[in-house]
């Protein structure tokens, strides 16, 4: 049986510890926000954070995080506190109506999270290095983008 | 000859895979020359050997961006060193899809390279594009070798995990040559002979 949490709900699993993290959310557990793009890696579509980190779920064994701490977009929004409807991430993403398709964006926001949570002010660097293997199909870079720097005011009090 | 063919391919997969001790000489078969530094000098060619292959020079890049595989292209997806921890940009960390060890991914024929740490070598180690001579003087050199002692660059090369990884890089990518053991002894012999660099 593995353990962790996730979204700061105790979860115990009974299931080969091989099996990517990125299935138990989706398959076992019924989190389907973080998404499957490529499975190798290489998109991003799959971040989640383990203990404040990014990590891409589809390329982690899920007995590497036992007694961890997992959090997927879903809970997200509570990790910004003081019970808000959703995270100053979220709440840039519908300003500037960032998705097209809408597939890569909850890894783009948990990338977008882990940075901020770093850099609190990112650079235009900061952000492409940060940002630039989560990869999106419908080129909503620029937005996305935008976002992250609205975000970032927001949250050292410029703004919301 | 499909039979002829498939044969020769097993083979060379076998001779990829193995990378065996025998592609690294030992330290006492230096001893014949007489001249300490001549030694010296012909023992670091044979250090280099493993210091120039794939396994060590894809994260020693000079240009803070890693690279992959025997071919050693630009790392995919883009990466760069971050700041000094060299462990990636802010957020995006190696260990974002570099577990603890190697992972085998089905339907690929490389496994996702991993231990803990994953990182590049510090900036001021940064070997590619340079010779064997510069890479030698600037691995003795306190200033650019993280105030490594001679004895301290023994102990890595001989016992640091990250180092003993790339002989076991797992599917799809060539170990390097011999052993760290063989690779401990050589530096130990290089030295003591005098920690003499090629020209
Ligand atoms: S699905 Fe994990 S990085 Fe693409
Ligand atoms: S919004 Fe469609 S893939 Fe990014």
């Amino acid at each position: 049986m593995i353990s962790f949490l996730v979204n700061n709900v105790d979860v115990q699993v009974d299931a080969p510890g091989d099996t990517p993290l990125l299935w138990i959310l989706r398959d076992w557990l019924n989190l389907t926000g973080t998404k499957f793009g490529c499975g190798v890696a290489q998109c991003g579509a799959c971040t989640v954070h383990v203990d404040g980190q990014a990590r891409r779920s589809c390329v982690t064994p899920v007995a590497s995080v036992a007694g961890s701490a997992v959090t997927t977009v879903e809970g997200l929004a509570a990790t910004a506190g003081d019970g808000r409807e959703f995270h100053p991430l979220q709440a840039a993403w519908i300003e500037v109506q960032a998705p097209q398709c809408g597939y890569c964006q909850p890894g783009q926001l948990m990338q977008a999270a882990a940075l901020l949570g770093e850099t609190p002010d990112p650079s235009d660097d900061d952000i492409r290095n940060g940002m630039a293997a989560n990869l999106c199909r419908c080129m909503a870079y620029v937005r996305i983008r935008k976002a992250i720097k609205l975000a970032a005011q927001a949250q050292n009090g410029g703004r919301k | 000859m499909r039979v002829a063919i498939l044969t020769a391919a097993a083979a060379l997969s076998t001779t990829v895979a193995l990378a065996t001790e025998a592609d690294l000489r030992r330290s006492e078969s230096f001893d014949a020359k007489q001249d300490r530094i001549e030694r010296s000098v012909a023992l670091f060619g044979e250090m280099a050997k493993v210091i120039t292959h794939p396994r060590c020079m894809n994260c020693h890049p000079a240009d803070n961006i890693p690279r992959q595989g025997d071919e050693q292209r630009l790392h995919r997806p883009p990466m760069v060193r971050g700041g000094e921890a060299s462990f990636g940009p802010s957020g995006l960390h190696c260990n974002s899809c570099h577990g603890s060890e190697n992972l085998a991914v089905v339907g690929h024929d490389r496994d996702i390279p991993g231990h803990d740490p994953w990182q590049l070598a510090p900036a001021s180690m940064g070997w590619i594009g340079l010779s064997v001579h510069e890479i030698c003087v600037q691995l003795k050199d306190p200033a650019r070798n993280g105030n490594r002692s001679l004895a301290d660059i023994h102990k890595f090369l001989a016992t640091d995990g990250l180092v003993g990884w790339g002989w076991h890089p797992g599917k799809g990518r060539e170990a390097a040559p011999g052993t760290q053991e063989i690779l401990g002894e050589l530096t130990q012999a290089w030295i003591q002979t005098g920690a003499a660099c090629p020209k």
